[in-house]
Formats: C-alpha cells, sequence, structure tokens
C-alpha cells in the first residue's frame, strides 16, 4: 500500500469533516470550553494537542505488538503524559511567553479524551504512519472548532482578534457610541452554546451523519 | 523468534518496570537539560516585571537595561536600625520566602532620580496575585507599578495585569495626610468614601474580588515595608 493511498487520505481527511473529534464524536469538549475565550490560546492549544496526538498515535502504534493487554490503558497515559511534560519543558524553554499565558492548559492535554481515544481506537490496531495521518487528522480537527470558536468569542466578547482591538473604539458606549463588548462571551458557557451551534451548522450541512 | 506471551504475569511486571525506568530518564534528561534556559526566562522575566514597575517596558536588552537601571538589591530583617541585613541577593529571595525578617528591596536609579521598588505579594479570586510598586524617594508617592495573576479571569479580573490599570496608580500617595497607615486603595466606584482622591484608585469593572484582592495586597506588603519607607518621608 503505498503511502498516500486512497484508504491513508480517507485517514487524515475524516476526522477534518464526517469524523469530527468535537462535533461528530463529541470528544475533548473540555477544554474547547476552557481555552477558547480568545484565540491566541485557541490557535496554541489546537497545535499541540495536534503534535502531542501524531507523536503518541506513533509510539503507540510501533509498540502496539508488545504491550501487555491488561495495562494497556496504562501504557497510553504514560506515553502521553510524557510526551505532554517534554512539551510544556520545550515551551518554558524556548517561548517563556506564550507558556506563561497558556499556563495550566499545557498541562490538561493529558486529560484532553481525544487523545486516549484515538490510541485505543487507532493506533492499537494499525501501524505507524496510518496512526500518524490519523492523530494529525484528528488535532486539526480539534483545532479547527476551537478556532471557530475563539474567533466568535473574542470578537463578541473583547471586540478584538489575536489580541488586536477591531472594532473601533469610537463605537463603543463609553464614548459615545452604541456598541457594549457581551460580557457572556468571555464565560465557559457561551462556549458550550456556540460548540452547539458548530454542531447543528455542521450537521444540517452533512445530511448523513447518523 | 517464538512468540512472546504478552498476557503473562512475568512480563506485565517487566514491560512495565523498564517503561517506567525508560520514561523517567527521559524526562529527568529533558527537565536537566532545558532547566538552565527555563531559570534563565524566569530571572528575565522577573527583571522585566521590576522595570516594568519603573514604567520602563518593551524593551529588547532587559538584562542591560536592569544592570543599569537597579543599584542595590537589598535584603532588611525585622530590625532596621542598623540598615540592610545584606546589601545584595534580595533578587534570589522567591516571593514565597517573602517575611517580616527578610525582606528584599530594590534601589533603582531613573533619570538620575532615587526610586525605591517595593514586591508584593496576595491572592485573587481563583489564584495568587504578586507585583512591583516603585516608589519615589520620598518614600510616599507611587512612580509606577505592576501587577500579576495566576488565574483571575480573562477579560475581567485578569486586567490588573494591563497597563491602564497598573498606570492609574502613578501620582497616587501611599499615606494619607497627618496619618501613618497605609491609606492607598482599590475602591469600587463611588465606594471611596472620606479618602483624598491622592490615596484611591478605580478597581477593575465586574472584577470586585480581583481588585479587593490587589487592595489586600497592598495593604498587607506595604504594610511591611512601612518602617522602611518611613525612614524616606
Amino acid at each position: 500500500m503505498s503511502l498516500f493511498s486512497k484508504e491513508n487520505g480517507e485517514v487524515f481527511t475524516s476526522p477534518l469533516n464526517l469524523n469530527n473529534p468535537i462535533t461528530v464524536q463529541v470528544l475533548g469538549i473540555c477544554s474547547a470550553l476552557a481555552v477558547t475565550s480568545q484565540l491566541k490560546p485557541a490557535i496554541v492549544m489546537g497545535l499541540s494537542v495536534t503534535v502531542i496526538t501524531a507523536f503518541a498515535n506513533v509510539i503507540i502504534s510501533l509498540l502496539r505488538k508488545t504491550i501487555p493487554n491488561r495495562i494497556r490503558i496504562i501504557v497510553q497515559l504514560v506515553v502521553v503524559a510524557a510526551l505532554v511534560t517534554i512539551v510544556s519543558n520545550v515551551l518554558k524553554a524556548y517561548v517563556y511567553d506564550v507558556s506563561v499565558q497558556l499556563s495550566v492548559y499545557v498541562g490538561l492535554i493529558i486529560t484532553n479524551c481525544i487523545l486516549m481515544g484515538r490510541l485505543e481506537a487507532f493506533a492499537m490496531q494499525n501501524g505507524p504512519w496510518e496512526s500518524f495521518l490519523d492523530g494529525i487528522g484528528n488535532g486539526l480537527g480539534y483545532a479547527i472548532v476551537l478556532v471557530i470558536v475563539g474567533f466568535v468569542r473574542e470578537i463578541l466578547g473583547f471586540g478584538s482578534l489575536m489580541g488586536f482591538q477591531i472594532i473601533p473604539d469610537s463605537a463603543y458606549v463609553e464614548n459615545g457610541g452604541l456598541y457594549i463588548n457581551n460580557g457572556m462571551m468571555t464565560m465557559p458557557a457561551m462556549a458550550l452554546i456556540i460548540v452547539a451551534c458548530v454542531i447543528w451548522a455542521h450537521r444540517a450541512y452533512n445530511k448523513d451523519i447518523a | 523468534m517464538a512468540k512472546l506471551n504478552t498476557n503473562g504475569n512475568a512480563y506485565t511486571i517487566i514491560y512495565a518496570s523498564v517503561m517506567v525506568i525508560i520514561v523517567a530518564f527521559l524526562l529527568a534528561f529533558v527537565a536537566s537539560a532545558l532547566k538552565p534556559t527555563q531559570d534563565a526566562n524566569v530571572e528575565k522575566d522577573k527583571k522585566s516585571q521590576i522595570l516594568a514597575a519603573l514604567n520602563i517596558r518593551d524593551i529588547e536588552d532587559v538584562e542591560g537595561k536592569y544592570a543599569e537601571v537597579i543599584k542595590k538589591d537589598a535584603i532588611y530583617g525585622a530590625d532596621i536600625t542598623n540598615g540592610a541585613k545584606a546589601e545584595t541577593g534580595g533578587f534570589a529571595v522567591e516571593n514565597k520566602n517573602i517575611t517580616p525578617d527578610n525582606r528584599p528591596l530594590y534601589i533603582a536609579e531613573v533619570n538620575g532620580e532615587t526610586k525605591i521598588v517595593v514586591p508584593v505579594k496576595g491572592a485573587g479570586l481563583w489564584g495568587g496575585l504578586w507585583g512591583y510598586i516603585a516608589v519615589n524617594s520620598d518614600g510616599e508617592t507611587i512612580f509606577g507599578t505592576y501587577f500579576s495573576h495566576e488565574s483571575e479571569t480573562a477579560g475581567l479580573g485578569a486586567r490588573i495585569g494591563e497597563q491602564w490599570f497598573q498606570d492609574s496608580f502613578k501620582g497616587k500617595k501611599i499615606f494619607a495626610e497627618g496619618s501613618e497607615d497605609i491609606a492607598l486603595s482599590v475602591v469600587k466606584k463611588g465606594k471611596e468614601g472620606t479618602l483624598s482622591p491622592d490615596n484611591y484608585v478605580d478597581g477593575v469593572t465586574g472584577a470586585t474580588l480581583t481588585s479587593d484582592g490587589v487592595n489586600n495586597m497592598i495593604k498587607d506588603c506595604l504594610g511591611m515595608y512601612k518602617d522602611i519607607l518611613k525612614i524616606n518621608k
């Protein structure tokens, strides 16, 4: 089977759309609520999860024939925890300001259900290359939703994007305009409602999702 | 090669032990290899926070500027009749180790004027708060402040980390006229009571508990440094 066969293409693209981890499998919701009040942490979180899912998938896939069945979940957890610790250390050493901004979120990647879900459901049965594609695909599928939610919440909640003010200052009530930032958008509850809207739109568009 | 029985007890135990040892060594290696870079980052971050309190923000060469501006990082004990306990080493004192008998104080010189930088620490709504307050050599007029936080709410309490809030302290007085108590406060708009406009700043709207945290932090920590500030007053 060639590296870029049709099957492998599907492994990569299906989590982006028809099998999206958040909108279809409804995994990883907790972190989608926690880190999306602004766009930048949402993007960094999406990328970190993509990298960690991909590498954890590859490692577990390489080890899959040796892992004792009874402790496989523990082995998966150890691999994920080790990777997360390494990523968090690297961030602290080379992009200190980003790591300060993400604070506990990086550590919380360990608890992201997508990772364990993909390891258990895919990497334990498939080869390293397919597992790598699957990890990248699922990570990006997660990242897309995070970015959409982060985009909506930051522009409505803060009037800015990536920290740059988008809605002009003169439009605000305190400066004589008519606009007020929606404080609700900075609360996690609104993320849940936006995720629900994304799921609704996604399903209305793809009628064949069960 | 004979097929391994991957379900046996012995195999499982050996597998787990080997895995744990490998991972432990790997993590220990990564952590110790990156430690010097991380420590340098933390140190640089602390220096840039102290400089921010002195209204020196967004500069490239933090180390150089710090060495140029900060003249002394002394440590004061509980008894200050003989001056500082140590003339240097205040920078190495971590916030959690600041006690009435172990008080770091930075003496800076900005544009030819002496400034005193006092470290402050406290608790906000969700986690710790800390910062630095730079005071003029009169021992009571605020020259500049810097505050940061562990995990205050984004868009509300987290705004104490923004410059407009920190700048609102500039020119305020720590003590009220004819009083020796710390008067400098962070109050809700309209709740300033009998405070003189020189002695308070407005809290962050919608973040009363974080603003109260900053208020208590200022009262506690400046209170702890009162004797040193008063010498200069």
